[in-house]
């Protein structure tokens, strides 16, 4: 029972990512491909948890880890060069 | 143009210090699991590279006083003068030993010199990726 929800969990989450390249491909907007790649990032965190329960393991928490941190990063840096359109600055100004 | 990102400024001063903490478990944890000095270096890299999106280039300097450069030179001698102080003691070119210590807290504890050479390569990474992330990040 219980593995059956998980495999029908990740076909739901491969169709999630699916859905959201698509949206990353046509996106009318800038945002619109920043939130599709934090979505994608989220999914993948959440196939990793299931396939390491499906496996019974725990090497793959720090990929986790690591995702979650690197997806942070790169949906901060997108959004600030939308909002800004530079990513460092040189001297805040205020 | 005058923005509010307050929320931005403090989740960051509380994520700094995780992703730095997990850095170092990376670091410390690379002789028989997944981990080791490159993947530590990239993560504690990581951390200074949030520090420079939210805050500006002058306040960190002024926090963190270092040359990132010189920084990655020190990881390079480090990892290179544990090869030749093995050749010094009369083995090959970079050759790791270790020993069995009794240490008063922790027990019996196996130190080995290749702790020093994964130093050497996680301070080279830290340096190198922060420079690489300043250098692209300048000349807008």
């Amino acid at each position: 029972m219980i593995e059956t929800m998980l495999k029908l969990s990740l076909i739901l989450f491969s169709i999630t990512i699916a859905i959201a390249v698509i949206r990353i491909i046509i996106g009318p907007s800038m945002p619109d491909r920043v939130i599709g790649l934090d979505m994608i990032g989220v999914n993948l965190i959440a196939t990793i948890a299931v396939i390491s329960i499906i496996l019974n393991t725990k090497a793959f928490l720090e990929a986790i880890l690591i995702l979650g941190i690197l997806s942070f990063i790169g949906t901060i840096a997108f959004s600030k060069f939308i909002e800004r359109g530079v990513i460092v600055e040189r001297k805040h100004d205020r | 143009m005058k923005t509010n990102d307050v929320i931005l400024r403090t989740v960051t001063k509380i994520v700094v210090f995780i992703i730095l903490t997990f850095g170092v478990e990376l670091f410390l944890s690379g002789h028989n699991n997944p981990g080791g000095g490159f993947i530590g270096g990239l993560v504690l890299s990581s951390a200074f590279v949030l520090l420079y999106l939210v805050f500006d280039v002058e306040t960190v300097h002024k926090g963190i006083p270092f040359d990132f450069k010189k920084i990655a030179a020190f990881g390079v001698l480090l990892a290179v003068g544990t090869g030749v102080g093995a050749v010094i003691f009369g083995s090959s070119f970079l050759t790791q030993t270790f020993r069995e210590l009794h240490l008063p807290v922790f027990g019996n504890t196996e130190l080995a010199t290749v702790v020093l050479f994964e130093a050497g390569v996680a301070l080279t990474v830290v340096g190198v990726v922060v420079t690489i992330i300043l250098s692209i990040s300048e000349d807008v």
